[in-house]
């Protein structure tokens, strides 16, 4: 971004305030999530920065609060933890494959309503979540399914398929289908033909878009707190809980593993989108 | 002249050989129509389990939600007898003494019952007081002699004997109403059946839909102006520079939204950094530190920061595609960086300030979780209204209806924004 050097003055001043006030705001986007690391270290049972840590003593860090988290006396994280991986790693299951079907439905040129049917399969991510909550509530405690895993399953499910089947869509969109036409001209059924053609080249798209899915079932609240018993319990109802009653360092440990997770998921979901624009002959440069 | 020639030969076949058939015998066109009709079906067959699933469990909810908003029948069924009584009653002096006998027989059974506390609570949102003679009358109900209930009823309480009470339980009657549609905008219906607004120190709906508009477009608008620029930079850097501050925008939209609520509150509390950073550069006095959270600038502020990335992401995929040869195209034609700016490159990101700031709104509009931690009684929105009649006041008729009525705008924004936008242009990620 140099400037080329006849610039004028006054060009240069603006250029270098629309600088600032670029840093100030990736600043405020990022800065947020590095306060949670350091005092998740905390010695002591508050959240500010006390003077040991200001000074860098080593005396003034610990990791009691992650020892609480795994081994404390009464802490709901690890049963938490264990819901949400298993609601998760369903709700990822079923969102994939629902959205991929619908989406190769979708993509076709044949779809009839496409329109309409494609705002409502995207509805859920547009509904707020709050009125998605309700209606599903009302849903699952007329058929017997509120506080069951099944039930929390399920509305993820409802809540995952829009993501899946955006990112599906959107790989297919480049898809060519003559290459399908020509596993079929060589005698492949459209079974074996979607294992073995289509699917590989449409996986990145199934895969970012069950990254998505995961990351909505994993991190949802509000539609749980209708939903969830007191053994359906998962990690943002725990941090929910946390944070209305008593904030304590041991939601920052948790805050802070959240935050590995997160980036683990984000340089996946990079990797693959650079990879489907390779296949899609997206030059990104 | 492309078209002209292109459209000879087809007239030319159309008049010379009716029917072109296929090798079977079947014409053409049918055979044409025979396959995409086939093709069709196999499209919508793969749509068809997640439509299905979709409309069972998420689109017939959302409409029994609006059968909820409306429903009122149970006051109806509890107290069969009293309505039927209640038909030639034209509700301007206290009721004849069938209406009475009515009322008790139906009561009895409902204390028999042991239901008689819904018929309170119900008749309690129509008219304040009613639990507790409701409450008077379950304890005396026992000892009532056979005949002239009108007195014994009217001598438990002297609230029995205020046509205002019978008058209420008349207007329970009907088995629709739109009562919670106008308890959401701060209306009633009035003894008379006007329709009004509730007295001055119980509005406050009307606060809330306002609060949760004007929140929604300043967190568009903060976001607009945060976004634009560094989507700008974003767009117009070298690719290695702007991978690596494109994770500034994706890891805040990768992480979970109470681990950035939770930060936020431990940087907006009292003694949290933002407070000492402003005592240390003395913009405030460390007795005087003023409260950032648990009011509407908390809302803001976390907010803002969340919502940022849902524009920062459709801006910089439109600006990606403007070529910086029309910029330079512009300036030496003789325009200042200005003009060109405004004139040139402007324009072009517009579809993305619209998909940017659609998005943002509609989902600004129905925030629940980082208004109900950070926001205070002063930075709560309507969302939070909905879930607390949910969860604590089990008001689940008046949830329903305050949920649609949002949902309707939500809709309606959604609307314009498939018109605009598309909603298979949306991009994720």
């Amino acid at each position: 971004m140099a400037l080329p050097n006849y610039t004028e003055t006054r060009y240069r001043i603006w250029h270098y305030i629309y600088l600032t006030f670029c840093a100030s705001v990736f600043f405020f986007l990022i800065a947020p999530l590095f306060v949670i690391f350091p005092l998740s270290f905390n010695a002591e049972e508050f959240l500010v920065f006390s003077d040991g840590m200001k000074k860098l003593d080593p005396n003034a860090f610990s990791l009691r609060w992650y020892q609480d988290m795994v081994y404390g006396t009464k802490n709901p994280w690890g049963l938490a933890a264990k819901n949400s991986f298993i609601i998760a790693i369903f709700a990822t299951l079923g969102s994939v494959v629902l959205g991929t079907v619908a989406a190769l439905g979708l993509s076709s040129r044949h779809m009839p309503y496409k329109g309409l049917i494609m705002a409502t399969l995207i509805s859920p991510m547009i509904v707020p979540l709050i009125i998605s909550g309700v209606a599903i509530f009302f849903f699952m405690a007329k058929v017997g399914l509120a506080a069951t895993h099944t039930g929390i399953v399920l509305a993820h499910i409802i809540l995952g398929t829009p993501f899946v089947v955006i990112t599906v869509t959107a790989t297919l969109s480049g898809f060519d289908h003559s290459v399908t036409r020509a596993a079929s001209s060589l005698g492949s059924d459209p079974i074996n033909t979607f294992i073995k053609i289509t699917l590989p080249l449409i996986l990145p798209g199934v895969i970012s878009g069950g990254l998505f899915a995961f990351v909505t079932s994993f991190d949802e609240v509000v539609v749980v707190l209708f939903l969830a018993g007191l053994e359906n319990t998962t990690i943002p109802i725990q941090m929910w809980t946390g944070l209305r009653e008593q904030l304590s360092p041991t939601i920052l440990a948790v805050a802070t593993c959240l935050i590995v997770l997160s980036t683990l998921i984000l340089v996946t979901a990079e990797l693959l989108r650079r990879r489907s624009e390779r296949i899609r002959g997206i030059n990104i440069n | 002249m492309r078209a002209v020639i292109f459209s000879r030969p087809f007239l030319f076949m159309s008049t010379e050989t009716k029917k072109i058939l296929t090798t079977d015998g079947i014409p053409l066109e049918e055979s044409l129509r025979k396959a995409e009709k086939k093709n069709k079906i196999k499209a919508f067959l793969l749509v068809c389990p997640l439509l299905l699933f979709l409309i069972i469990t998420y689109v017939f909810p959302i409409g029994e939600m609006l059968f909820r908003s409306i429903d009122d029948r149970m006051v109806t069924n509890m107290l069969p007898k009293t309505y039927k009584a209640m038909e030639n009653w034209d509700g301007k002096e206290l009721p004849e003494e069938e209406v009475f006998e009515a009322f008790f027989y139906d009561y009895k059974t409902l204390v028999e019952q042991k239901t008689f506390g819904k018929l309170a609570t119900q008749l309690n949102y129509e008219k304040n007081g009613f639990k507790s003679i409701l409450k008077k009358l379950k304890r005396k109900i026992k000892k009532f002699e056979d005949g002239n209930y009108k007195d014994q009823i009217m001598d438990v309480h002297k609230r029995w004997a205020n046509v205002e009470y019978w008058r209420a339980i008349k207007r329970r009657a009907p088995n629709f109403s739109n009562a919670k549609y106008l308890k959401g905008m701060d209306l009633l219906k009035d003894e008379s059946g006007n329709i009004t607004q509730v007295s001055e120190d119980r509005r406050i709906h009307r606060i809330l839909w306002l609060r949760t508009l004007e929140v929604a477009f300043f967190v568009t608008l903060f976001c607009f102006v945060m976004a634009y620029p560094i989507a700008h930079l974003l767009a117009t850097l070298p690719m290695k520079y702007s991978n690596l501050l494109m994770i500034c925008v994706l890891l805040p939209f990768w992480t979970s939204l109470l681990v950035r609520t939770a930060s936020w509150m431990i940087l907006l509390q009292q003694q949290g950094i933002v407070n000492d950073f402003f005592v240390w550069i003395g913009l405030v006095t460390d007795d005087n530190r003023p409260e950032m959270m648990y009011n509407k600038t908390g809302t803001y502020v976390a907010m803002t920061q969340i919502l940022l990335p849902f524009m920062v992401l459709p801006l910089y995929s439109v600006m990606k595609t403007i070529s910086p040869s029309l910029m330079r195209a512009g300036k030496s034609l003789g325009g200042t960086p200005f003009v060109a700016f405004w004139k040139i490159y402007f324009p072009l990101t517009i579809p993305g300030i619209g998909a940017g700031c659609l998005l943002v709104f509609i989902l600004a509009i129905g925030y629940y979780i980082t208004p109900a931690l950070v926001g205070g009684a002063s930075g709560t929105l309507i969302s939070n209204q909905i879930a607390f009649h949910m969860k604590s006041t089990l008001d689940w008729s008046f949830a329903s209806a305050m949920g649609l009525m949002l949902l309707i705008g939500v809709l309606a924004i959604y609307w314009v924004y498939n018109k605009l936008v598309g909603v298979d242009n949306i991009k994720l990620g």
